[in-house]
């Protein structure tokens, strides 16, 4: 009897853990969870533009005000490598347990990922034109973040050029994994060309030598892409949701799917 | 196992040997864009020389992902992928077999021809000595590479473009390893081995992980 018990018990966190895991379960949750994260990442990149903008010192002389574009730049190159860590986390995930959430969730993320990528190569092309005086270099960490685009790309190439959403999940899961595994052979061959000496033309960084207004609002700005990838990919998930399951009994129902 | 290995390269080559043409194609492709490079470019002995490593190995790269959309499709196509994931052998092992197939049908003809390259470009014979090694040692990582990307295309449409998209960015460390030996050796102070040892690096992480991950791409692919 008591055994019994325990047993049921056992199934009932079981069935909590994996709940969301069901798209009908999440679709309503992420719902409530879009506005609160949009909440969060509006008013913290705004008051990282201001702080940013308006509160940090000149670090350098009059004339190199360009520096501040390190506050969308840092926070979007933080994020473009982020991202792809996520996706493909959800996309193991999504092999191991079979779970098609999993899969929407990594296929939801890709865009956004590369969206940032995107725009750290881009403002990166603006500081460039202004400090080194050339839109573009072949410089290892721009090298990296062309080539974790191109992984991106192929990412979604591969997924939208299969029609099984089945079997376009799980090969582009797999692509993703093995990416993963390349990417830090892919990005030490472009930073080190030859063997015996690595060069960079950015200069090694660390935090510990930044000014700390700077560094608040990078890290806010850091925060609020954050959450603005949150808000973006749950929406993007719902889309993907109602898409996939629009044959279920449950997506009829909903108020905003009505006939 | 063995023995399935063995068995699944013999019947490739055999096959690929009734139909020569194949092998050929890409060793043409090979020698024809390595041909057009100097009329681009201009035949002016010391840019072709500069140049030489770098042509090479990109002609290399794209020969050989243009090879690999056959690695599959005639199996698939007549079902004898099919039977090949139903026997009770490791499916790897056999991926493996075809994989080995296909490089000597493919990655060995563009090592053996190498050395023209080098007549082409005005390379010193050291440079074409690393050249040929260096392809050598870095074509069969492109096929064990490029095998997942086939296992991952199986039967879709553009297939051939896609793979191109989905492998080539994989490709980059072999690349620059291996154009970047070749140009080691031409230095006064140049010393390959450095570059060699990571190629081969490259070579034994490929031959682990690659026929894993195909046979779980063909998996997927087929099931």
């Amino acid at each position: 009897m008591k055994q019994g018990a325990h047993a049921n018990q056992g199934v009932h966190v079981k069935l909590n853990l994996f709940r969301f895991a069901s798209p009908a379960a999440f679709y309503p949750l992420a719902g409530r969870l879009i506005p609160w994260f949009w909440a969060l990442a509006l008013p913290s990149i705004a008051f990282a533009l201001y702080w940013g903008f308006f509160h940090t010192p000149e670090i350098l002389s009059e004339q190199k005000q360009y520096y501040r574009i390190i506050f969308p730049h840092v926070g979007a190159a933080w994020m473009s490598m982020w991202l792809y860590v996520v996706m493909v986390g959800w996309a193991a995930v999504g092999l191991v347990f079979n779970t098609r959430l999993s899969f929407m969730m990594a296929s939801a993320t890709a865009p956004t990922g590369a969206l940032f990528t995107f725009l750290a190569l881009w403002t990166g092309a603006f500081w460039g034109k202004t400090s080194w005086g050339t839109w573009w270099d072949w410089d290892p960490r721009m090298t990296s973040e062309l080539i974790l685009l191109f992984l991106y790309i192929g990412y979604m190439a591969l997924q939208s050029a299969i029609d099984d959403t089945r079997r376009a999940d799980r090969a582009a899961a797999l692509l993703a994994i093995v990416g993963l595994i390349c990417v830090p052979i892919i990005f030490w061959s472009i930073n080190c060309p030859d063997p015996t000496q690595c060069a960079a033309l950015h200069q090694r960084s660390s935090l510990e030598h930044v000014e700390r207004n700077i560094l608040v609002a990078m890290f806010v700005m850091a925060f609020g892409f954050w959450m603005y990838s949150f808000a973006v990919i749950l929406m993007r998930l719902r889309n993907i949701i109602l898409a996939r399951e629009r044959h279920a009994s449950w997506v009829m129902q909903l108020p905003e799917v009505g006939r | 196992m063995f023995r399935a290995f063995r068995t699944v390269l013999m019947r490739d080559i055999t096959l690929a040997m009734r139909r020569r043409t194949d092998v050929f194609t890409t060793l043409f492709f090979f020698i024809i864009v390595i041909s057009l490079f100097p009329l681009g470019v201009g035949a002016e002995q010391q840019t072709l020389r500069f140049i030489a490593p770098g042509v090479a190995w990109i002609a290399a790269l794209l020969a050989s992902m243009l090879a690999l959309e056959r690695l599959f499709a005639s199996d698939y196509a007549d079902g004898t992928l099919e039977q090949m994931m139903l026997t009770p052998q490791p499916l790897a092992v056999l991926v493996l077999g075809k994989v080995a197939a296909h490089w000597l049908l493919t990655g060995l003809p563009l090592v053996l021809i190498a050395p023209l390259v080098g007549l082409q470009y005005y390379l010193p014979p050291d440079a074409t000595r690393t050249l040929v090694l260096s392809l050598l040692v870095g074509t069969p990582v492109l096929s064990l590479i490029g095998a997942i990307g086939a296992a991952l295309t199986l039967g879709l449409r553009g297939g051939g473009i896609l793979i191109s998209l989905l492998i080539l960015p994989l490709y980059i460390p072999v690349l620059v390893y291996g154009a970047g030996a070749v140009m080691a050796s031409g230095d006064e102070l140049g010393n390959v081995q450095a570059y060699f040892l990571l190629l081969s690096a490259f070579l034994i992480l490929a031959l682990i992980f690659s026929p894993w991950a195909t046979a779980a791409a063909l998996r997927i692919s087929v099931e």
